[in-house]
């Protein structure tokens, strides 16, 4: 297994030169870069898009431009759904491991309502997916979609319910039945809405293409555990003329849980690593057919075997998953795995050591330490900032490590912390030497005592607790 | 098609201009596709389910024509081979072979990526390890109230993991040996060990404090009071006596875990060291599990280049991988009680234990340890039902879409 086959260029073969050849070479400036060649080395990083390059944009560079498209196409195509502010993007993923380069588009989570639903629950369910919000190291995390189900199989019902969510929400919308006719009357009601539709099968393909088309819809093709039966219709609906394709390999969660597994990884490294075409489309996982075999399973059950259903799906290459459970237990793990999962590996895993500075501190304000893990950090630099309190923060270079595991391997030392309070220059700034120590460090409080000459207080084990703590405890 | 222009109008879509011109272009393509791959088009026209008047026998009925049939193809699966194998390493030692336990566990031994069974069959499911603290720790709410009877007791709580939470094995902590806490004796430590082989049959790992001077001094005098039980040494890092610590684990035929916080050169590195005095089949390695939400992704990232390293031929990271799942408890949001739309946190802490086991299942991890007895059922429930490879009933898939919960 090489990470540079594959037909089509991957990833870790483009430099900025074959980028750079390609670009008109006047470094003008205009796309906000130095130079063409700064211009090229942010392309090759996906941190800028060829599209900010305006003389590229012009008539005798079309060829070149074509031929730059072509080059960084990712290997499963970015497929959007809805319109606006609000639209997501599925699938443009480059790569299939994350530490060969980033992945892109976040997995949109999507939550389900039905066209048998009373307006009052549908408003409801709505309402419960946009409030959905969690703050986390910086980053608000948020669901994405609404998928509305036809369970009525009456088109004039689903008319009224896509309708009613269309009106109520800006969320981008997956419309749900196999019946054509039912399909298309939802689609009456949200006809620039631009949802994906759900779902072209063997039996029905060319009717869903047809809406597809009509609409300008992505469309969702749907074959369980039949990747043949899938590629093929791929194909057809690509001949068809329908361009924005979603794949369902199906989703199974008991029996056939290995399949799934199977599936969704084949067609991944079929995209990235053996440059079919057919297979590079955005996936989409189902972890509420957790609800289906429900009988008397009692719902938390239920709900519990979704959400770490959902977890596997997305670690597991699925690009959007429709969610039934509402509940925050249940999806805030999966807010913050999606979230760990895309963030970008090439950021550092530590911050710059130091001393940091929150509101502005006078020579009373505390001073507390933790360590230079960039999650540590961002955690306690939140707490601090969203209590809006004054205070000094001696950031301890622990080569990355966190509190509990730094000073269990020794990356967190008494003579560490004493040193990084002399070198930080605090002691100049405040005239106490009370010195607020993480909880977890507890274990070195005597040791730090002795090297650094200051008091320690040992603080709370979680830094959530620092307003209270302060607010309580601090005395200069 | 003035059907279809009625409908939309029905839908209040303009019939516009720019949607007629993308499908002509959508079709000029088409038509190149048709003309590029004969093969296609000889299946097309093969399918055989086509009314002869359907087929396209004019240019100008070319020209349009959409596909009339499935386009049938097939999907290759992109199976790889790989040149790596990960060392299989066996814990626990019977009384056949010196030891007492009631049987042994083999973990390791992939010749393809985690749970690519389109590739290789699982060899060896992984297996579950429950903590147990030799003396009151700080535990969560929601995993206190599962063992809160048999804290302070070991043995006691090493039979609960066992008996009641279907453990695979046994970490025995050995938190009070910790020089800056209770700073117990080697000798009060094998007493600890002795309670919990005599209470359970299962393996057993064995936990220090993190004081590398102290752990190989408990763990040289455990190693040799236990000789033969092929126990878990955890851990062997690299600011201890490592050529000490490797003689031990070796002459006593034990099993070192070689710990690095995050780093695969140190884990080679750590490894090279060890392999003068070990065979590949004496060593696991765990190389730092940081919990979800706090660096769940680094440690992700980290196996999952280590895994596919070892099984393309980097020898000094194919041992089977140990994951130190319980950290996942060391995240706030696993604990902490939160607003009364994040509640029960005894639901959401243990679903955040699990899901940082399986994001590390997929990983490649072998040997988790973990906590809380949902977290470790659904974890076990996962694992056999991959390897089962049990068929689906496909039919009712589509089902979710009318579904009525």
């Amino acid at each position: 297994m090489t990470e540079r086959e594959g037909k089509k260029a991957g990833i870790k073969e483009l430099s900025p030169i074959d980028i750079y050849k390609l670009l008109p070479k006047t470094n003008c400036k205009e796309c906000g870069q130095e130079n063409c060649m700064a211009f090229a080395t942010k392309i090759v990083n996906r941190e800028v898009s060829i599209d900010q390059c305006p003389p590229l944009r012009k008539k005798e560079h079309e060829k070149a431009y074509k031929q730059l498209k072509e080059m960084l196409k990712p290997a499963v195509k970015e497929v959007v759904v809805g319109v606006g502010e609000k639209a997501v993007k599925l699938g443009g993923k480059l790569v299939m491991y994350r530490h060969e380069f980033t992945y892109f588009n976040p997995t949109a989570i999507a939550i389900d309502v039905t066209d048998e639903m009373s307006t009052d629950e549908i408003a409801n369910r709505i309402k419960r997916a946009e409030q959905f919000s969690y703050e986390y190291i910086g980053y608000t995390l948020k669901l994405d979609m609404i998928a509305v189900r036809s369970t009525s199989g009456d088109a004039e019902k689903f008319k009224a319910a896509v309708k009613k969510v269309a009106e109520t929400t800006q969320l981008p919308l997956i419309l749900c039945s196999l019946n054509a006719n039912v399909l298309e009357s939802g689609l009456m009601a949200a006809p620039k809405a631009r949802p994906l539709l759900y779902a072209a099968t063997l039996d029905n393909w060319k009717d869903m293409a047809e809406l597809a088309l009509m609409y300008n819809c992505p469309l969702v093709v749907s074959a369980p555990n039949d990747l043949d039966t899938l590629v093929s219709l791929a194909k057809t609906l690509l001949a068809y003329g329908v361009q924005d394709l979603v794949l369902d390999p199906g989703t199974f969660l008991n029996d056939g849980l290995a399949d799934t597994l199977n599936n969704f990884t084949m067609l991944r490294r079929a995209a990235c690593k053996g440059g079919e075409e057919l297979a590079g489309f955005p996936l989409m996982g189902v972890p509420m057919v957790a609800w289906m075999d429900k009988g008397d399973t009692a719902e938390e059950i239920v709900k519990w075997r979704e959400a770490y259903s959902a977890a596997i799906l997305i670690v597991r290459y699925a690009d959007v998953v429709v969610m039934h459970g509402t509940d925050g237990w249940a999806l805030l793990p999966n807010t913050v795995l999606r979230q760990n999962i895309y963030t970008d590996p090439r950021k550092p895993v530590a911050v710059e050591p130091g001393l940091k500075v929150f509101g502005t501190p006078d020579e009373n304000s505390p001073v507390f330490f933790t360590t230079n893990f960039a999650l540590t950090y961002y955690t306690v630099a939140s707490d601090i900032e969203s209590s809006k309190m004054n205070a000094y923060l001696v950031v301890v270079e622990t080569e990355g490590s966190a509190v509990d595991s730094g000073v269990a391997g020794r990356k967190l030392t008494a003579d560490k912390v004493a040193d990084a309070i002399k070198a930080s220059g605090v002691e100049s700034k405040v005239k106490h030497r009370k010195l607020i120590i993480p909880g977890k460090a507890s274990r070195i409080s005597g040791e730090i005592e002795e090297l650094s000459g200051w008091k320690v207080l040992v603080g709370p084990r979680d830094s959530s607790e620092i307003p209270k703590y302060i607010i309580d405890k601090w005395q200069p | 098609m003035a059907d279809k222009k009625k409908k939309e109008e029905d839908a209040g879509l303009p019939f516009s201009p720019d949607l007629l011109e993308l499908l002509a272009k959508f079709q000029e393509i088409e038509l190149e596709d048709f003309m590029l791959e004969a093969g296609d088009l000889e299946l097309w026209m093969e399918s055989g389910a086509l009314p002869a008047q359907l087929l396209p026998k004019t240019k100008a009925a070319a020209l349009k024509a959409k596909p009339l049939a499935l386009m049938a193809t097939k999907f290759l699966p992109p199976i790889e081979t790989y040149s790596g194998k990960i060392a299989e390493v066996k814990l626990g030692g019977t009384k056949g072979e010196g030891g007492t336990r009631g049987k042994s566990i083999i973990i390791g031994g992939e010749t393809a990526p985690a749970f690519y069974t389109f590739e290789k069959p699982v060899l060896h499911p992984p297996v579950v390890t429950l903590d147990v603290f030799d003396m009151e720790v700080p535990l969560s709410k929601a995993v206190k109230m599962h063992v809160k009877d048999v804290v302070g007791d070991p043995a006691a709580w090493a039979k609960l993991a066992v008996e009641k939470f279907g453990a695979d094995m046994v970490t025995v902590h050995l938190i009070s040996i910790d020089p800056l806490l209770k700073d117990a004796t080697p000798k009060a430590a094998v007493k600890t060990v002795e309670e919990i082989t005599q209470a359970v049959d299962v393996p057993l790992v064995i936990g220090g404090c993190g004081d590398p001077v102290k752990d190989a001094d408990v763990f040289a005098e455990i190693t040799e009071t236990f000789a033969g039980e092929r126990f878990l040494i955890s851990s062997i890092t690299r600011d201890m006596d490592v050529e000490r610590c490797a003689k031990f684990v070796k002459k006593n035929g034990h099993v070192a875990l070689s710990f690095t916080p995050m780093d695969l050169n140190l884990a080679r590195e750590l490894n090279r060291r060890l392999y003068d005095f070990l065979g590949k089949e004496d060593i696991i390695m765990d190389l730092t599990t940081a919990a979800l939400g706090y660096g769940l992704d680094y440690a992700f990232t980290n196996m999952e280049r280590a895994r596919l390293a070892g099984l393309m031929g980097d020898v000094e990271l194919a041992h089977p991988m140990s994951s130190g799942t319980t950290n996942a408890w060391a995240a706030r949001e696993a604990w902490l009680k939160m607003a009364p739309e994040w509640e029960p946190r005894e639901l959401r802490g243990p679903l955040w234990e699990v899901t940082t086991a399986l994001t590390l299942l997929l990983a490649g991890v072998d040997l988790f340890m973990m906590m809380h007895p949902a977290a470790v059922k659904t974890l076990k429930d996962v694992t056999a039902k991959l390897v089962s490879g049990k068929k689906a009933d496909t039919s009712k898939f589509a089902n979710w879409v009318s579904l009525k919960p």
